[in-house]
């Protein structure tokens, strides 16, 4: 199986980016956006993606499947702001190789 | 005024292991940081987490990261300016620097090291309308004096710690206490929890779950609160006295943006091919604040930083002195307490 999946990531500007996010590197999406520097660095996992801010929030727009959310991440969403109901951080959701096409939007940053 | 060789800003894991090497040569320092105790995100953020690349330590807690920098650097006796933030910076003519902080405490030093991390931690507000015309006028987002609220009727909002905390303690002080939070679990110490319960369950404590504070009613003050209850969509307003929103806190780069540092990314930036000082001679940054080609923040990365930065100090304070570095081993670790730490020395014994 190919290492990379492509996926969309809508940055908090609105513009939809197309990239390729590696599944053998024990990456997740907060780190595949801060890669592709498609958030100002500072502004996207703060707290080094221990589930502790929520400055990777991000909303899931296609119907993939993804790993259920831990207690931790639950709560975390509980405080954060911007919430829907297909809210995610995205540090807590590792790139897998079932998540091709997968579509994300950055939620606003917290001012 | 305090005065001081090297002014710290930020009492980080960087912050605290520039105040050892700082003291192997012999020059004093002292740390401001914006939070109560020492040791930055390590005790603020993750202190029970574990880290597993600091050299030398398999595997090492965050807050026993912190309390064994606390104890390395106990013989060169630094000071700290707990709970305050560094605001301003003014250059003196003898090419000192002042550093006040937002409760006005002045120091004073030749050399200014700032290790302030991702910021100072502020708390995190809730966005509702006409929060910032109550604050401080009905909104408080920090407990400082729990006096205020003395027979008052106080809203907590929050699901952490620190909400259940105050709730607790508030239910002895404030005439009613009312605690607001989206779910109905609560991520806090088991026995916080249980303590909320059962005050609950003495009407000591009035719990609404899940729901959210989304409106602020009031005239030249806070008068009331409007609650809507989530799985009930009903809306409750609520007369009260004070809200506290207690939602954690988030770091801010702050005042420290406004010091005429060179920022790149949210960092400020150094040179890293000598000495990670800023475009401010005198002025050094330090671990996770500073930002240069290949930068890492890993506190083991902030350590390598802090060491160089105390050579170039040195030299700075001491330009005619001349200096070589020696081996802990060799020179073992004189504290300014008197205390003295060195390698035992061989024995020569001859063997009949």
């Amino acid at each position: 199986m190919e290492p990379d999946i492509t996926v969309y990531i809508t940055d908090r500007e609105g513009q939809t980016h197309e990239v390729l996010a590696p599944t053998d590197m024990n990456m997740n999406f907060m780190e595949l956006v801060r890669s592709y520097e498609l958030a100002p660095e500072g502004t996207i996992g703060i707290c080094g993606g221990m589930a502790m801010c929520a400055s990777c929030q991000c909303y899931v727009e296609s119907d993939h499947s993804l790993p259920e959310k831990s207690d931790d991440e639950e709560a975390m969403l509980a405080e954060a702001y911007n919430v829907k109901d297909n809210s995610r951080l995205g540090c807590q959701i590792p790139i897998q190789p079932e998540m091709e096409g997968l579509k994300i939007a950055l939620a606003p940053a917290e001012l | 005024m305090i005065t001081t060789d090297i002014l710290i800003i930020g009492a980080g894991p960087t912050g605290l292991f520039a105040v050892f090497e700082a003291g192997l040569l012999k020059l004093k320092c002292h740390l401001i940081d914006a939070l109560p105790q020492p040791g930055g995100q390590c005790s603020e953020i993750y202190p029970k987490k574990p880290i597993y690349d600091i050299p030398a330590f398999p595997e090492i807690l965050a807050g026993d990261l912190v309390d064994n920098l606390m104890e390395q650097i106990k013989p060169f006796q630094p000071g700290f300016t707990l709970g305050e933030r560094a605001q301003t910076i003014d250059k003196q003519e003898d090419g000192s620097f002042i550093v006040t902080t937002n409760k006005g405490t002045k120091h004073k030093a030749p050399i200014v090291a700032i290790a302030g991390g991702l910021g100072s931690f502020e708390p995190r507000k809730p966005l509702l309308d006409n929060l910032t015309k109550f604050e401080d006028k009905g909104i408080e987002y920090i407990i400082r004096d729990p006096e205020l609220y003395r027979d008052k009727r106080v809203v907590i909002a929050g699901g952490g710690d620190s909400a259940l905390d105050w709730s607790i303690f508030l239910s002895d002080v404030a005439s009613d206490v009312t605690l607001v939070h989206r779910r109905s679990e609560f991520r806090g110490a088991l026995d916080s929890v249980e303590k909320v319960q059962e005050l609950k369950n003495q009407g000591k404590i009035n719990l609404i779950t899940p729901a959210e504070v989304f409106a602020l009613n009031g005239d030249e003050r806070l008068r009331s609160v409007t609650i809507k209850n989530a799985s009930t969509q009903e809306d409750i307003q609520l007369e009260v006295d004070h809200f506290i929103p207690l939602f954690g806190l988030s770091p801010k780069l702050g005042p420290i943006a406004d010091w005429g540092l060179e920022i790149e990314k949210n960092a400020i930036k150094v040179d890293n091919s000598l000495d990670y000082q800023t475009n401010i001679p005198g002025i050094y940054a330090i671990g996770d604040v500073n930002t240069y080609p290949g930068k890492l923040k890993l506190i083991l990365c902030g350590f390598h930083e802090a060491t160089l930065m105390c050579q170039s100090a040195y030299s700075r304070i001491f330009p005619d002195k001349r200096y070589v570095m020696k081996y802990t081993t060799v020179g073992g670790v004189t504290g300014f307490d008197g205390s003295k730490k060195e390698a035992p020395k061989a024995v020569v014994k001859s063997i009949d």
